[in-house]
């Protein structure tokens, strides 16, 4: 197979940005929540992206993925265009996983079929392939024991690890946390960025969006900080924290720190 | 088994209550094959019609917008007329159109009067369904879609899996009461002579003159239907309880 066939056609290879966001601008309605945002991510690097409510943080990942799309500029994942019309989604989410803010496990199922689900249904694999993957993925996310319970039966910080084991058996280049602790008791967030921070130091590219300043410290590799749909600073974690030069950073990081 | 004839014959002697099926041979076949008949009509209309609510609920999210209006105005056509007028321009008006073969001396529609009362019945009552099912669809929360998006889901993928599973759990208890409705509004399929239990009922009453005994025995017969039915659902209700949710 020709290196151009293993990324369906799109002629990226690893020393490009594998996330390449150009000049984003988005709008819903009258309101542009992004105004012009540009970032790249490269393979097995962690970014964290942080600012205050309305800011447009979530929906620029959600953007990343196509589940919003976008008026203006490009965004590259592994070369595919996602501000295409002619998009393959189906491509696109193959690359990227997403895990959410509320879980959204489906209900109906239990925390394996939740994993197993999307690889047999999507890339069609065999039954027995599937549940292997996904008996090692319950043990990454230290659920064993848990595979027959159902969402309901689950805490909060369990649910959001099912997610992230959802997402992960689709085997995905790229994953996306959309604020995936806030909606979690400061006891069962630790357990949660614990999972995410042993996958980012597997070497898994992570797109974060965060509130959770000691992890963006400890596991970022760069960090954006976005208000009012603009970057106002970004930089490696120690100078983004110690040497803010913004006086929008500074006031926010002032308050949370 | 002899006792048990003899006990209404001499009823009928004595009291003048005729059940005339219940000591007859040749009657109680007939009733035996209206009932068989009946409960293959309502087996038959019901799938039919749960199969037209679930294809027009996804169809009613279509994006096409010629799709949309032709789920609307079917809705429309077959939700407000009479099913009783239905079920006679099935048969009368659109089997006429059809064509037809050579039976033997006469010609005949290639679906007979059971395959129009299915058709029409299954129309009629999945009419309603599309909107129930489209109530229970509303109910699934737009993140759980997006969820199944962000996997890789298509629209129709995630319809089965996902959604469809979910909103049927929510709207089980209307859908029961439809299908209660069917079930009984299939006694209309008499109008063209689909030989189910009510028409069976009045041929055994034209031929025996035993009216009230055949009514009586009509309203057993679909109470009991309804209740199968009920029971049925019920359990099926509590066997698809999500642990934890709800």
């Amino acid at each position: 197979m020709s290196d151009t066939d293993s990324n369906g056609g799109t002629g990226w290879t690893p020393d490009q940005p594998m996330v390449s966001i150009k000049d984003v601008h988005k709008s819903f309605g009258e309101l542009e929540v992004l105004k012009g945002i540009s970032m790249d991510i490269m393979k097995g690097e962690c970014i964290c992206i942080i600012g205050p409510s309305g800011s447009g943080k979530s929906t620029l990942i959600r953007c990343v993925n196509a589940l919003n799309d976008i008026q203006q500029g490009s965004i590259l994942v592994e070369g595919l265009e996602v501000n295409d019309p002619d998009l393959n989604k189906l491509e696109l989410r193959k690359k990227v996983g997403m895990v959410f803010q509320q879980y959204n496990l489906f209900p109906h199922k239990t925390a394996i079929q939740n994993i197993m689900m999307a690889p047999m249904h999507v890339l069609k694999k065999e039954k027995n392939e599937v549940e292997a993957l996904a008996r090692e993925l319950v043990k990454k996310v230290r659920l064993e024991g848990k595979e027959n319970s159902y969402p309901g039966e689950l805490s909060g910080g369990q649910q959001q690890r099912v997610a992230i084991a959802r997402s992960l058996a689709m085997t995905p280049d790229v994953m996306l946390f959309d604020e995936v602790t806030a909606a979690l008791d400061p006891e069962t967030v630790k357990e949660v960025l614990t999972t995410i921070q042993d996958l980012a130091e597997e070497g898994m590219t992570c797109i974060l969006v965060t509130h959770e300043m000691g992890f963006a410290r400890e596991v970022a590799n760069h960090i954006y900080f976005t208000d009012r749909g603009v970057i106002v600073e970004h930089g490696t974690p120690s100078t983004f924290f110690d040497e803010a030069k913004d006086p929008r950073t500074q006031e926010f990081l002032s308050q949370i720190l | 088994m002899e006792f048990f004839a003899d006990y209404f014959r001499e009823m009928y002697d004595n009291t003048g209550w005729n059940f005339v099926f219940l000591y007859e041979q040749y009657e109680y076949d007939r009733v035996l094959e209206g009932m068989w008949v009946s409960i293959k009509l309502i087996v038959a209309s019901l799938i039919f019609s749960l199969v037209v609510g679930f294809v027009g609920a996804w169809a009613q999210g279509a994006n096409s917008k010629i799709v949309r209006n032709v789920i609307a105005g079917y809705i429309q056509v077959f939700r407000n007329t009479p099913p009783f007028v239905q079920i006679l321009f099935f048969y009368f008006v659109i089997g006429n159109l059809l064509p037809t073969y050579d039976a033997g001396g006469y010609q005949a529609g290639y679906i007979d009067s059971f395959g129009w009362a299915v058709i029409s019945l299954g129309f009629f009552a999945g009419s309603f369904n599309v909107e129930i099912f489209r109530s229970g669809i509303e109910a699934v929360p737009e993140s759980t879609c997006e969820a199944a998006e962000a996997l890789g889901y298509s629209r129709l993928m995630s319809y089965v899996h996902v959604i469809f599973p979910l909103a049927f759990r929510v709207c089980l208890p209307a859908l029961n009461n439809n299908l209660v409705n069917l079930l009984k509004t299939t006694t209309l399929a008499y109008g063209i002579a689909v030989p189910e239990m009510m028409y069976t009922a009045n041929q055994i009453w034209s031929d025996n003159v035993n009216v009230p005994e055949m009514m009586l025995f009509l309203f057993f017969f679909y109470v009991g239907l309804v209740a199968i039915l009920v029971y049925g659902m019920h359990k099926w209700e509590i066997k698809m309880k999500i642990p934890g949710y709800g």
